[in-house]
């Protein structure tokens, strides 16, 4: 086949919501963004345990430090296998992981804020997973296989995060004054970055347009932005918390909420390095990595031995 | 960094098949790095079946599965296409008969 026939190919394959697999011939723009998108998702992943690892040993009872160590571990599996559907393009995990560690690829920028109360890892499961499991349900359906499989995986457990989230505000928001206005700061102060989660705004995302003919992306960031809001904004009223923006109002005619405008300044300061826990997050990451090369390494230095002497035996 | 310098730490990929309940195939359910067999399915029961989605665990390292080639889906697998009378439907019986 010549390059344009193997083209057609990819296309009609795209085009008839059939997908791609690791072996099949492939744009080398599509294998890079792909790239770029799994792994920038898994590093979230990896990153999104440390602000919530911060509470596992405070967590206010023993149900909920089981509840939320389960979630943490999730995490864990959720960065794992968007790790492999990643390494299925021909990158390897070291290399990921170089990536991040030298600062070269992103993660969600939303982690780059700091959990002062408890309350906030009931928002950060209730708005932050909520936010990711708008993003992430389409991707269930995008084109390139092994994401697509790992997508299903996480989605089915993601909902989980998002409902003990919840739970963890609907009981601070009934609980004594004090408690409730926990709830709304922590409200208050994860609603914005929520929205920003999202990524820019249509008209200055100039990759969208590809990514959605590629079906790698199945919403553009002001949709599935909108539905957040819409969705979000009537669950807080069951909690009885009010959605820290003056501006937000039920259009009829739209048949939306009307939003406030979003500070994007802030959000390409975090994205640029200088939120406030941007340091933090990845020196933790890079010491996890170093302190655990000896625990790597002893592994594979008794694997060996191991196979040495199972050799030997059989010899023997 | 070169590829061969980075990877030379880096623990061997396995690929992990599930069985989810007593009576079915084992399945694929993805992939993960660990130094050995052993390690490999301890690590796949930690992240792949954390909800009770196995009874059974196989392991194989990446490296040994021999897949065909996509590009010849063609003649492997058309020479199928027109064999129509392989299907039981194909056979035109009589109302009267039964249990066939």
């Amino acid at each position: 086949m010549t390059v344009h026939s193997f083209q057609e190919h990819f296309d009609s394959i795209i085009d008839r919501e059939s997908t791609i697999e690791p072996r099949d011939w492939m744009p080398d723009d599509y294998r890079k963004t792909l790239i770029r998108q799994i792994s920038q998702h898994a590093h979230s992943e990896i990153i999104g345990m440390l602000p919530e690892g911060n509470w596992i040993t405070r967590a206010p009872t023993l149900r909920r430090k089981a509840v939320l160590l389960a979630k943490v571990q999730d995490e864990a599996g959720h960065g794992l296998y968007l790790y492999s559907a990643a390494e299925t393009l021909g990158i390897t995990r070291d290399e990921m992981y170089d990536q991040l560690h030298s600062g070269k690829a992103k993660y969600s920028s939303i982690f780059n804020y700091p959990t002062v109360t408890w309350a906030d890892m009931g928002a950060i499961g209730w708005l932050v997973d909520g936010a990711a499991i708008m993003n992430q349900v389409p991707l269930c359906r995008t084109s390139y296989g092994p994401y697509a499989r790992a997508m299903v995986r996480v989605c089915k457990e993601e909902s989980f995060h998002q409902r003990q989230g919840f739970e963890i505000m609907l009981t601070l928001s009934k609980g004594t004054e004090i408690q409730k206005k926990m709830a709304q700061d922590a409200f208050n102060r994860w609603w914005w970055p929520s929205l920003m989660m999202f990524g820019p705004p249509d008209a200055e995302s100039p990759h969208t347009a590809q990514s959605m003919r590629w079906r790698i992306k199945r919403f553009t960031n002001d949709e599935l932005r909108q539905k957040f809001v819409d969705v979000t904004t009537e669950q807080a009223k069951v909690l009885g918390l009010e959605v820290p923006d003056k501006d937000l109002k039920w259009n009829e005619e739209r048949g939306h909420y009307d939003f406030g405008t979003i500070n994007w300044d802030e959000f390409w300061n975090v994205v640029k390095g200088n939120g406030p826990c941007n340091k933090q997050r990845l020196n933790a990451r890079k010491t996890a990595w170093e302190d655990g090369k000896w625990v790597r390494d002893a592994a594979m230095a008794y694997a060996e031995k191991r196979k040495a002497r199972n050799a030997q035996a059989k010899v023997a | 960094m070169t590829n061969d310098k980075l990877n030379k730490s880096e623990w061997p990929l396995w690929e992990v098949f599930i069985r989810s309940k007593a009576g079915l195939d084992h399945k694929h359910a993805g992939s993960l790095h660990a130094a050995d067999a052993q390690m490999a399915i301890e690590n796949a029961r930690d992240v792949y079946t954390r909800r009770m989605e196995g009874v059974s665990i196989w392991v194989v390292e990446s490296k040994h599965i021999q897949a065909s080639d996509p590009d010849e889906s063609g003649s492997m697998y058309d020479p199928a296409n027109d064999k129509i009378y392989r299907h039981p439907t194909f056979y035109d019986l009589p109302d009267e008969v039964k249990y066939m």
